[in-house]
Parts: C-alpha cells; sequence; structure tokens
C-alpha cells in the first residue's frame, strides 16, 4: 500500500521454517483430496468388486479412500457400480442431489460408461453421463481392484490440481 | 378420538443392507412390523429379452453377469441345457473341471454370504477374514481362465481352456487349509453372544411354508427339507461323488447361517474327489460351428449356491433362443421374504434378509 513496513532481521528465515504461502482452494483441495469419503451404494457386479477393494487384501484405506458412508449427506464421492435403469436413474440423480458440494463421481465397470452388454437392452441407460458430471471413468467388466485404486488416485489428482483436468465438449460427450 | 396414522418405513435401493438395490417398504407397528411389501426391479437389465438377439454361444456371458457370486454354476446351467438339447458328448476331463469350478464358485458364494451378513449385523473383522478366502479362490479362478468374476469358462461341449500345471497344487493346498480359516470364523462370529442374540430364533420358515413359497437351495435345507438338485436329479457327474446332503431343522436365521459352513464341507469333499480321479484328455467335445437346434423345448435344472436354477428353453429351428426363461432361485427365495419378516422387531427384517442370501442381480435379471 506504498508503505514501507521495516522486516525484522530474521523475517526471511521465519518465512522458511513457519509460513507456507498458498491459496485457501489449495489448502481446501488437499484436504478434501486425502479425504474422500465414497457412499455405500453397490449396484452389480462391480459393487462386489468395490468391496473387494476395501478389503483386506487391496486396502483402499491406505489411500485415504475407505470410510464408506451409508448416508449420501456424509459422502463426497459416489462410485456408480453397476448398469443404471430408467427405474433407477431417478433415485441415483436423487442421492447424488443430497450430497454436500464438492462432490465427485467415479462410474466404474463398462455399465455405468456406456451401458457395456446391456446397451442394446430396453431398460438400461447408456452410461451415467448422460444425467451426472462423471469425474472419472474405470473400463472393465468389472474392473480389477487395481482398476479401481487407480481411478480413485486419478481423482485425487485431478481435485488437487483441477486445472490439468481436461475439458471434454458436450458433443464429444 | 385420537387418530392413529400408519407409518410407512422405507428401505432402500441405496441401503447398506440390502445386498444391492432391492427395496421394501415396511409397515411397523411400534417396533414390530406388521407388513412388508418387496419392491424389485431396479436392476432389471432385461436379459432374457437380450437372449433373443444372441446366438447360443453368444449368450453366455450374460449367464455370468445374473449371479455374479457364483457365476461358474450359471456358466454350467445354460451350456447344458443346449448340450442336453442337442445330445452333445462332453469329455470326461471337461467335466471333471466343471465340478471343481462349480464348487469352488459354491465356496465363494457362501463365503460372501456370511461376509456380508457379519457385516449387517456389525461384524466387521469377520468380513475381512471371508474375503481373505475368497480371494484365494479368484486366484486360482484367474489363473484358469483370467478373470476374477466374470468367467464366460464354460463352453457348449467342455471348457474354455484346460487347467494350468501350477492349479492342482494351488487347489489342494486352499483346501487343507480351509476347514482351519473357517474355525477362525466360528471363533470370532459364531460363538459371539451378540450375533447368536440376533440370529438364534428369528426369522422361523417352517418346512411347508418353504415348499408352498417354492424355496430351494441351503434356506430350504434349512428348515428341514433334504432337496438338493444335485442328489435328487443328479446332473454332470454328481452321482459319482460321495457328498452328504446337510440339513438342519430349526429353520432360524441361524441355521441358515450354519447350513452354509456345512455346504462349503461338503463342497471341499467333492472337489477333493474330483481331484483325485481328474482323468486326463480331451477338454472339449465335438461341437458344430454353427449351433442350430430343432424345434422343440428343455427345462433343465442345476443346484446354485442359492438353490435350485432351471433354463427352460424354446427354440424353433434357428440359431437364436426363440424364449429363455430363467427360474433364479433367489427371485423364488425373496418371495417368502414378506411373510418371513412379519411379526419380528424392525432390526430382525436386516438378519433375516441377510440370511436368505438374495443376488438381485439374478432377482431382477
Amino acid at each position: 500500500m506504498g508503505i514501507n513496513v521495516e522486516q525484522p532481521a530474521d523475517a526471511k528465515q521465519l518465512l522458511k521454517h513457519n509460513i507456507i504461502l498458498t491459496s485457501i482452494e489449495k489448502v481446501l483441495n488437499w484436504g478434501r483430496a486425502h479425504s474422500l469419503w465414497p457412499l455405500t451404494f453397490g449396484i452389480a457386479c462391480c459393487a462386489i468388486e468395490m468391496m473387494s477393494t476395501t478389503n483386506s487384501r487391496y486396502d483402499l484405506s491406505r489411500f485415504g479412500s475407505e470410510l464408506f458412508r451409508p448416508s449420501p449427506r456424509q459422502a463426497d464421492l459416489i462410485i456408480i457400480p453397476g448398469s443404471v435403469n430408467k427405474k433407477l436413474q431417478p433415485l441415483v440423480e436423487r442421492v447424488y442431489n443430497q450430497m454436500a458440494d464438492p462432490k465427485y463421481v467415479i462410474a466404474m465397470g463398462n455399465c455405468a460408461i456406456s451401458g457395456g452388454p446391456y446397451r442394446d437392452s430396453y431398460t438400461v441407460l447408456p452410461g451415467v453421463n448422460t444425467f451426472l458430471p462423471v469425474d472419472v471413468y474405470i473400463p472393465g467388466c468389472p474392473p480389477r481392484p487395481e482398476a479401481l485404486i487407480d481411478g480413485v488416485l486419478k481423482l485425487r489428482e485431478r481435485i488437487m490440481h483441477p486445472e490439468r483436468a481436461v475439458k471434454v465438449s458436450q458433443d464429444e460427450q | 378420538m385420537p387418530r392413529t396414522q400408519e407409518l410407512n418405513l422405507n428401505m432402500g435401493p441405496q441401503h447398506p443392507s440390502t445386498h444391492g438395490v432391492f427395496r421394501c417398504v415396511i409397515t411397523p407397528d411400534g417396533e414390530t412390523v406388521t407388513r412388508v411389501e418387496n419392491h424389485i426391479g431396479y436392476l432389471h437389465r432385461g436379459i432374457e429379452k437380450i437372449a433373443e438377439s444372441k446366438t447360443y454361444p453368444q449368450f453366455i456371458p450374460y449367464t455370468d453377469r445374473m449371479d455374479y457370486l457364483c457365476s461358474m454354476v450359471y456358466n454350467q446351467g445354460y451350456v447344458e441345457t443346449i448340450e442336453k438339447m442337442l445330445g452333445i458328448e462332453v469329455p470326461e476331463r471337461a467335466e471333471y473341471i466343471r465340478v471343481i469350478m462349480a464348487e469352488l464358485s459354491r465356496i465363494a458364494s457362501h463365503l460372501v454370504m456370511v461376509a456380508t451378513m457379519a457385516i449387517d449385523l456389525a461384524g466387521t473383522s469377520n468380513w475381512m477374514y471371508c474375503f481373505r478366502e475368497r480371494e484365494k479362490i479368484l486366484d486360482l479362478f484367474e489363473m484358469t481362465c483370467g478373470s476374477r468374476m466374470t468367467f464366460s469358462y464354460m463352453r457348449i461341449g467342455g471348457v474354455a481352456e484346460d487347467l494350468p500345471e501350477e492349479f492342482i497344487p494351488a487347489c489342494r493346498k486352499f483346501i487343507n487349509e480351509f476347514p482351519e480359516k473357517m474355525n477362525e470364523v466360528h471363533e470370532l462370529l459364531t460363538g459371539n453372544e451378540i450375533f447368536q442374540a440376533r440370529t438364534k430364533g428369528i426369522g422361523i420358515l417352517p418346512p411347508d411354508m418353504a415348499v408352498a413359497y417354492g424355496v430351494t437351495g441351503p434356506n430350504l435345507r434349512a428348515s428341514g427339507v433334504p432337496y438338493d438338485v444335485r442328489k435328487n436329479q443328479p446332473y454332470s457327474i454328481y452321482d459319482r461323488f460321495d457328498f452328504k446332503l446337510p440339513v438342519r431343522f430349526n429353520g432360524d436365521c441361524f441355521d441358515r447361517y450354519l447350513l452354509r459352513f456345512d455346504e462349503m464341507e461338503q463342497s471341499c469333499r467333492i472337489i477333493e474327489q474330483a481331484l483325485d480321479s481328474l482323468p486326463e484328455g480331451e477338454i472339449k467335445g465335438k461341437v458344430p460351428k454353427m449351433i442350430k437346434i430343432p424345434p422343440g423345448e428343455i427345462y433343465h435344472q442345476v443346484e446354485s449356491s442359492k438353490g435350485a436354477l432351471g433354463f427352460f428353453l424354446v427354440s424353433d429351428g434357428s440359431n437364436k433362443p426363440y424364449r429363455l426363461h430363467v427360474r433364479g432361485p433367489s427371485f423364488v427365495n425373496m418371495g417368502v421374504f414378506p411373510e418371513l419378516a412379519k411379526g419380528w422387531k424392525i432390526q430382525d427384517v436386516i438378519s433375516i434378509l441377510a440370511s436368505l442370501d438374495p443376488v438381485l442381480g439374478e432377482v431382477d435379471r
């Protein structure tokens, strides 16, 4: 502001050890990325792999995302593990709307990405991106637990560095 | 005059203990349940309709995705239906491999049942123990056919690939270690006072009601009715193995839970005998390249981990089924749930549902 404040002699030293300069948004994103709370919402086969991922061998809690919450009010990540049909779609949408911001969506498995083997069916929607903003797509039928862990890590990177996320226009989807 | 209003309590489809997207509406009177209404169809994918637009071999992957916990049995049921209709001879070795795979699948499925029942009643450590064992079975499947859950391993006339060399020692190791690992589960969960209080004498299914509702599988046998397709109408080569038909007589949640352990024990026995007498030879019989089934209809039953699984196939002579109907055991077993849950407390509904062990992929199809 045009006023020179005289710094104490050891100010630089202090800055080095005790003060971190950053933006609030970055700190918040760092926190969000490292403690994702997914919603317990098993739909089909992929849900069993989702359960395996949180279990003893694969142990998703190593990455701070194991705290599955049954209530959408407490969750900030919804994993869609399976095919969504016309009867289930309004419910998924409602559960998603009940989650508090910021919230993220992972489409797990081919059914959630594009309808998978049921694309020709008269009930199944061709992917959850028709009604939800999907952050990460994990292909596979069903994806292995390693793939889900990789997807969660990708989401983490995306939360920490939102500027790196590739923008996909509406007609490309 | 005071007016009272009925309270409707909605459970599901997004609920941690409905095993998928099952929904039921409970009408409680205080804590006691007076009425339960099943709502299904949240995972309906029209598999039976899809079958009409796929050729016979193309439909095998869809059978995996019906009951994704014991896919091998579903594969087996479907391919055996077609073999029966075409009169295809399956080589001995392939039959033995099929039995081994089906029984491993049954163990894996029952492990998930025990695990989910434990976690529904808040026994988290037991959940982890069962999944640890299940991962070992999935390893065996993976080394054989490359997939963990959806195998499409059984083909019309045989199996897709022969067993790898390391399979037999690994399988034997698993079978030998398995009973000891199950003792860990018994120590943790079966003897637990809280678990027993929540399951013993809860949700009693009398044998006549079970038969009237068409309940099959472990749920029926826990009510004291000794019916198993493997024993009563032996298919494949099940008549060659020496195994017992475990039956329990109380018909409550605790018996349904314990019966799964008895079944796993018998499955281990079958696998052991099959490994001992596994013959050498071909793994695939003579099958025409284009599979066309002469006009007619057929019904074939196998025993899945949930009960009697039937395929009803109508053919019009082309290379696609005219109609394929699946008699899903979970679907039929779920029919008894409203009747079974009536009169119990709200928290008992959870243990009753867990002990019936439905898989919604197969209920809704």
